[in-house]
């Protein structure tokens, strides 16, 4: 099996590896380095529970190959707090009780967050279509839908604060 | 109505029992610090994989495993013959008429399932095990299959020799002769002929173990996807002939349970007989593919059910037929499932004067089938709310007001049902009203009458639906079959300082029990919330556990942890009355204080006592130092939750699609510790009650090859697809627990199956359909509506 040398930066931090051609990006960042947060719920795209940022958008890294990231910027949900202070989507599910076990949430946050991204204040439809490839079987969903409208609620917050 | 949650320190110590504080699990899970046993990582750790049969019935005529042997980063390759230990999997309850049959953890002569394991590899890591995997070859010679337990029961090739026709069991509840008369008598009667489809229960993380074995030690550390260790361990324990009390089982974070990870498997087994076979620590972990092959699967059965009334509507008999699917082998709780756990509850809220019930238990060439998501109490509660539907029908009453008069009154209670169970306490009037309220039932029948002649149909369906938990008392478990007690185990350890740790026999899996468990100890001792620590999930800590299923947890275990506080407050008290030279009598306890009655300067509060009893310079006589307290608490009875849940759909006459207009869910589990956790349990069982009643199902193709085996085949409910649930509560305590409490894990999954089919079914009344069986496709509510020749 053919390896190659690759570079990822995640959270900020360069880590230079080895990987099989055909080695999945989750299991780069889990095994080899540690970035355990992300998790395996089904090797097929249709979970999110292994949800990143890779470049900026959100991507199931369960079905991409590591050395397809090489040179990669990646955030895990490792990365979303900054200096110990929640991002306000953590904020968000802590508050809204968006999560029961938790195995599925680190990627329905990576998921939200893009969708903030890009519409800071989605309504309850856009929220509920943009998480349609991310799977809870705890909460129901309505919770992590209130907890991605709280955290759009903060971040417009902030972004008003910013303009005056 | 939607709970607002609240930061713990804004609530006042007096107040934290029922304030819905965030959830202390929380920021761990939100971090990715969470520990799943995934992410366990030992040094010298070697990866298992199982070679799993592709076919579901087959004589085993070979296996070779020297291409696998072969292979590099192979370092042992295991068959049946191999296994040195008894290797059979048990079965924790036993039926009178229970056939039992072997379940090798390997197969050796024949395969039973698509999925039954064969052979495992080890190697050095994970991708190596898999690929040695698809490098063993095992040849078979194809027997026919059987997925459907009336196909089993009727003709099938047997799977097991000590189980001739694949009957595994046949048990009946209930009066046979008096319910006979009933019907005699009875001057209508309605009936349904249904399927309660099999589930798979599709846990978020996918089960899996990690051993180590320490040879000097002879200790053997299980770090696995559990919601019972210490069960695992006793079982554990034989099948691989390892003495308990050198078996540790540690549940680390555990993504989501829902019944499949209390039963004992083959997998975690053998990653723990292999790490004693390698002397290296082995990994396990389920592909997703796997745990739709072999995870218990829940449900599956085939039931004909009638209903007698009188003249005046009321409901005078009951009696059900029901063929029950066990699957390949008999699972750890499967034989109570459709049975205890079923034939129980079909009283439901009803007042009902003479119910039978007759089970046959069926072999056939599925995943075991045990408890998932309510176990044997969905079933029931289908059944009844189907058959209450169409009773009223049948009586041309309006289904609300057929209910009204056949329920159990409120001052019936506690109350003996003809199915063996005494009911502790209900309001069941409350729930309806209150949901009536909420769907505005007074304006729904008149608006569905002009929607009806603009070509719309819209429908209501109702769910009256009871629940059992806390399984209890263990005596009455034992004579009923139960190879375990029911009753669970604390401690409450104050330390020096004056923080407490309390440590629980139940194991939580995203219930957040750390939060709620808090709660109820910091009320009992009166100190803060903060100052409480909450341990769960491993045998070595724990005085001993039956752990989380059956919504226990708070009956059983919370109320564990209420009898243990009050044995340390006791002690507590006797020492606070020495040193404050008073007799205990004159003793009072309050938020943390003892005070001398009349005197109340002259106190001592609960910590400086945990810190005098363990300096232990000044004790009453015969007093042990220390400050901590166990209790094995084991209930009186069961509880029994219940409610009103209420659909409104829209059918689409053209496409079949069904649209909720509102979905309203009004709930009483009695005593609510802390109410933002009871409403998301119950918005996540009511998504998987929807789930089964118009998506979900395990589909087998006529060779016992499974069609929805992977997510792209079955269909987990998405966020799309479950409506926006309205929530609100009444509140009648149990009288059976010192909480009050009742249970409410599993209270949606029960309640939302028929609420959506008797919706589906009041929208197609101009078409004259009765019954559509789950899930509720399209296509097939488009069909249905066409059967009748087009009806409306």
């Amino acid at each position: 099996m053919a390896e190659h040398d690759i570079t990822l930066t995640v959270n900020g931090t360069e880590h230079e590896l080895t990987v099989e051609s055909r080695e999945l990006l989750v299991h780069a960042l889990r095994d080899q380095l540690g970035y355990t947060g992300l998790n395996v719920g089904c090797e097929s795209t249709m979970c999110g529970a292994c949800t990143v940022h890779l470049g900026g958008d959100a991507v199931k890294s369960c079905t991409v190959l590591a050395a397809q990231a090489d040179g990669g910027e990646i955030t895990t949900v490792e990365g979303l707090a900054d200096d110990g202070e929640f991002h306000p989507i953590q904020e968000g599910f802590q508050e809204e009780h968006g999560l029961q076990c938790g195995y599925c949430t680190p990627g329905m946050m990576m998921t939200a967050t893009q969708l903030l991204d890009e519409n800071p204040d989605p309504d309850d439809e856009e929220i509920r279509e943009a998480l349609e490839g991310n799977l809870c079987r705890c909460t129901g969903y309505q919770n992590i839908v209130n907890a991605v409208e709280n955290a759009a609620e903060k971040m417009g917050g902030a972004a008003a604060q910013g303009d005056d | 109505m939607s709970v607002e949650s609240v930061d713990p320190d804004d609530v006042d110590a007096a107040d934290i029992l029922g304030s819905a504080i965030e959830r202390r699990e929380d920021p761990a899970l939100l971090t990715g610090d969470a520990e799943y046993t995934d992410d366990i990582q030992l040094p010298g750790m070697t990866h298992m994989a199982v070679k799993r049969s592709q076919h579901a019935h087959a004589k085993i005529e070979g296996v070779d495993t020297s291409a696998a042997e072969a292979m590099d980063d192979v370092i042992a390759v295991f068959t049946a013959e191999d296994v040195d230990v008894p290797g059979n999997l048990p079965v924790g309850w036993l039926l009178d008429s229970l056939r039992q049959v072997d379940h090798p953890m390997l197969a050796g002569e024949r395969v039973r399932y698509q999925g039954d394991a064969t052979a495992i590899v080890i190697a050095e890591e994970r991708y190596a095990a898999h690929d040695a995997v698809d490098a063993i070859d095992v040849e078979y010679d194809r027997l026919d299959a059987a997925t459907s337990p009336n196909e089993a029961l009727n003709g099938a090739p047997d799977l097991h020799e000590d189980a001739p026709g694949n009957t595994a069991f046949e048990w009946e509840i209930g009066d046979a002769e008096r319910t006979a008369e009933a019907f005699e008598e009875a001057s209508h009667t309605a009936s349904v002929d249904l399927e309660n489809q099999l589930l798979i229960p599709n846990a978020m993380e996918p089960r899996g173990a990690v051993a180590d074995y320490n040879p000097s030690t002879e200790e053997l550390e299980v770090a696995m996807t559990t919601q019972n260790p210490h069960l695992h361990r006793l079982l554990m324990s034989g099948v691989i002939d390892h003495p308990e009390h050198k078996l540790q089982i540690r549940a680390p974070d555990v993504g989501g349970g829902f019944g499949s990870k209390i039963h004992h498997y083959a997998d975690e087994a053998l990653a723990a007989w292999a790490a004693k076979q390698v002397e290296r620590p082995v990994k396990w972990i389920a592909t997703r593919s796997e745990t739709y092959l072999t995870d218990a699967q829940g449900r599956g059965h085939e039931s004909h059910g009638e209903i007698a009334m009188d003249d005046d509507g009321n409901i005078v008999g009951l009696q059900v037929e029901t063929e029950a699917n066990l699957g390949a082998y008999l699972s750890t709780f499967a034989p109570a499932v459709p049975t205890y756990l079923y034939g129980t509850l079909l009283s439901g809220q009803y007042d009902i004067p003479a119910i039978h019930c007759e089970v046959t238990g069926a072999f056939t060439n599925v995943p075991p089938v045990d408890a998932y998501r309510g176990a044997g109490r969905p079933e029931a509660s289908y059944l009844v709310e189907r058959l209450i539907h169409l009773g009223a029908k049948e009586m041309e009453m309006d289904p609300v007001e057929f209910r009204r008069q056949n329920f159990v009154p409120d001052d019936a209670f506690p109350y003996q049902t003809q199915v063996a169970v005494v009911y502790d306490s209900g309001e069941y009037e409350k729930t309806l009203d209150r949901a009536l309220e909420m769907v505005d039932y007074d304006s729904f029948r008149e608006r569905q009458e002009r929607a009806r002649e603009e070509g719309k149909y819209l429908g209501i369906g109702f769910s009256a639906y009871i629940e059992a938990c806390g399984l209890a008392p263990s005596e009455l478990a034992g004579q009923l079959g139960a190879q375990a007690g029911l009753w669970e185990s604390s401690l409450v350890r104050f330390h020096p300082s004056g923080t407490v740790t309390a440590f629980c026999g139940t194991s939580g899996h995203g219930q957040g029990h750390d939060t709620t468990y808090a709660q109820i100890v910091a009320n009992e001792l009166g100190i803060d919330y903060e100052d409480v620590d909450v341990v769960e999930g491993d045998t070595d800590e724990i005085p001993h556990g039956m752990g989380t299923y059956g919504s226990r947890s708070a009956a059983v275990g919370g109320s564990s942890l209420v009898k243990s506080s009050q044995k340390v407050v006791e002690k507590a008290k006797s020492i606070a009355a020495h040193q404050l030279e008073a007799t205990e009598d004159d003793i009072e306890f309050e938020n943390g204080e003892f005070h001398i009655s009349g005197a109340p300067d002259r106190s001592l509060h609960i910590k400086e006592v945990a810190q005098q009893a363990y300096l232990a310079h000044d004790m009453p006589a015969e007093t042990e130092p220390g400050l901590e307290a166990t209790s094995f608490y084991d209930p009186d009875n069961f509880v029994f939750p219940f409610g009103m849940h209420a659909a409104v759909v829209e059918v689409n006459p053209d496409t079949g699609e069904i649209e909720f207009e509102q979905y309203v869910a009004v709930d009483d589990v009695g005593n609510q510790i802390n109410p933002k956790i009871v409403e998301g349990q119950i918005h996540g069982g009511v998504a998987q009650g929807i789930g089964q009643a118009l998506y979900e199902a395990a589909e087998y193709d006529e060779n016992g090859q499974l069609l929805t085996g992977s997510m792209q085949d079955y269909a987990v409910p998405k966020a799309e697809h479950i409506p926006e649930m309205e929530t609100d509560s009444t509140v009648t305590p149990s009288p059976h627990n010192p909480l009050g409490v009742k249970g409410v894990g599993e209270a949606g999954t029960i309640a939302a199956p028929q609420a959506v089919v008797n919706a589906v079914v009041d929208a197609l009344e101009p078409f004259d359909v009765d019954h559509i069986d789950m899930p509720l496709k399209d296509e097939k509510v488009w069909r249905a509506m066409r059967e009748n020749g087009g009806g409306a």
